[in-house]
């Protein structure tokens, strides 16, 4: 199970990523394209718990942030989702209790997420980050993110269970 | 079944701090290393993993992206259609105004031209007001009076022919009676043999009213599709000599009382009078025979 689980998630972070940065790029509101990797690590938090979720945040980050048409300091996006894998990972057992709940993790996922990319690419001196620049970008963000969500997250969230059955048989016994 | 406990508890945030350590790390080398950072191989190496992942999801999307681009520029096609509704609204807008324009530009040199021709001194007024039909008078306001040199008695025209006479000269405005008024007489000359004749309006405005010709010569039988322009009275008022009226429409002739009368198409059309001229000075005598018909052919 846990080789199958390595494959179908660094499957799932691959096409998240090609995704982004490809066909979604079109699909940009003002510029802003939706973090489908960003719902990947929200639904490994909320399925697999913090541990894992910062792991696949590290990894799916890092990879995002040498994917292409990426040119900014590699490890900025690592950064920002092994803390949201790691923050909705905590809050995974108030956060699974309804679809709101999910909503919630998501739009706060993906605040904190976009946030702290934009945050480091501020104190970095990253050409191109302006401070007016971050507050236009965010809003739309989280609002797209959260739409988005609204979709995938629970497909994804059925997906991890699948995978891993006993374990959130044990999360909800606890 | 495992109990969760302290350390289980701890562990998820040691290795989510090792990671954050690991990717701050990552950021640190990569931004203070320049042009010569160790994780430019990295780099090319995510381009050789996800250049093929990106362009094969390209392409397998693009036929979505067709339409979502259609989707997506509803709004901009929007705002293209109203932007070009109002260019064409502003442009036509200018067209008509220049229809306008270019008619009155016309018609003023039409007239200017008339006034050269005959040696009368013109000036140009606008028609600012008709009487109602209910008056039963046809006559129309002028926007010019005796400060421009309109006094009673003066012929008026347009670039199309004889339109009347001033009634009544105010200060800034005057009042022309129309040819076409019931109570209108002008003398008239055939264009063709320079009989006289006298032309009388039946008080209609529109499209159907006629003058009706009645020539001195009884004996003298207007020709159809003759032209008629005005005779001349002494000393120009109150009217010119040689302005075209109109064309004969039909003749109708009655032997027992041995004359003949005429209806005549005045060239003007009354019933969009604009730009009309007031002959303030006379032509010089002697010369009006010679210029008849300025507008022959019209």
């Amino acid at each position: 199970m846990a080789v199958l689980r390595v494959l179908v998630y660094t499957a799932l972070v691959v096409l998240a990523i090609g995704l982004q940065v490809g066909p979604f790029s079109e699909l940009a509101i003002h510029g802003v394209a939706p973090d489908l990797l960003l719902l990947v690590v929200v639904a490994v938090g909320l399925v697999h718990g913090p541990e894992r979720a910062a792991l696949i945040g590290f990894v799916g980050g890092l990879a995002l942030d040498l994917a292409p048409p990426a040119d900014h300091v590699a490890g900025r996006w690592a950064l920002a989702l092994v803390v949201v894998g790691f923050l909705v990972g905590l809050v995974r057992d108030d956060a699974r209790q309804g679809p709101l709940g999910i909503v919630g993790a998501v739009a706060a996922a993906s605040f904190v997420g976009t946030s702290i990319f934009a945050l480091s690419g501020l104190i970095l001196d990253e050409p191109g980050v302006t401070v007016g620049g971050v507050l236009e970008v965010i809003p739309i963000a989280v609002l797209y993110d959260t739409a988005l969500a609204l979709l995938t997250v629970p497909l994804l969230m059925a997906l991890g269970r699948r995978l891993e059955p006993d374990r959130d048989e044990w999360v909800r016994a606890a | 079944m495992r109990l969760s406990s302290p350390r289980d508890d701890r562990r998820p945030r040691a290795v989510a701090v090792a990671l954050a350590m690991a990717a701050v790390t990552i950021i640190t080398v990569d931004a203070t290393a320049g042009d010569d950072s160790p994780v430019d191989p990295l780099r090319s190496a995510g381009g050789e993993v996800f250049g093929p992942v990106e362009s094969g999801l390209d392409e397998a999307t693009r036929p979505i992206e067709a339409v979502a681009d259609q989707v997506t520029t509803v709004d901009g096609l929007r705002d293209d259609n109203a932007r070009l509704q109002a260019e064409n609204d502003r442009l036509r807008a200018e067209l008509e105004t220049a229809g306008i324009d270019r008619a009155r530009i016309d018609a003023l040199a039409e007239m200017t031209r008339f006034g050269d021709q005959h040696g009368v001194d013109l000036v140009t007024a606008q028609v600012i007001a008709m009487g109602p039909a209910q008056s039963f008078s046809q006559a129309v306001t002028i926007d010019a009076g005796t400060a421009d040199g309109v006094e009673s008695d003066m012929t008026v025209l347009n670039d199309q022919g004889l339109v009347g006479r001033v009634l009544r000269a105010d200060l800034h405005t005057a009042t022309v009676l129309l040819i076409v008024d019931a109570s209108s007489v002008v003398g008239g000359r055939l264009g063709t043999d320079l009989e006289l004749g006298m032309l009388r309006g039946d008080g209609e405005l529109s499209d159907v009213g006629r003058l009706t010709l009645t020539t001195m010569d009884p004996t003298v039988e207007p020709a159809t599709g003759d032209i008629v322009v005005t005779w001349g009275s002494r000393g120009g008022t109150p009217y010119v000599a040689g302005v075209p009226i109109g064309r004969i429409e039909s003749v109708e002739s009655s032997p027992r009382d041995q004359s003949s009368s005429a209806r005549v198409v005045p060239y003007v059309d009354f019933s969009a009078l604009d730009l009309v001229g007031v002959v303030i000075g006379a032509s010089p005598p002697g010369d009006r025979t010679e210029r008849a018909a300025p507008g022959e052919g019209r």
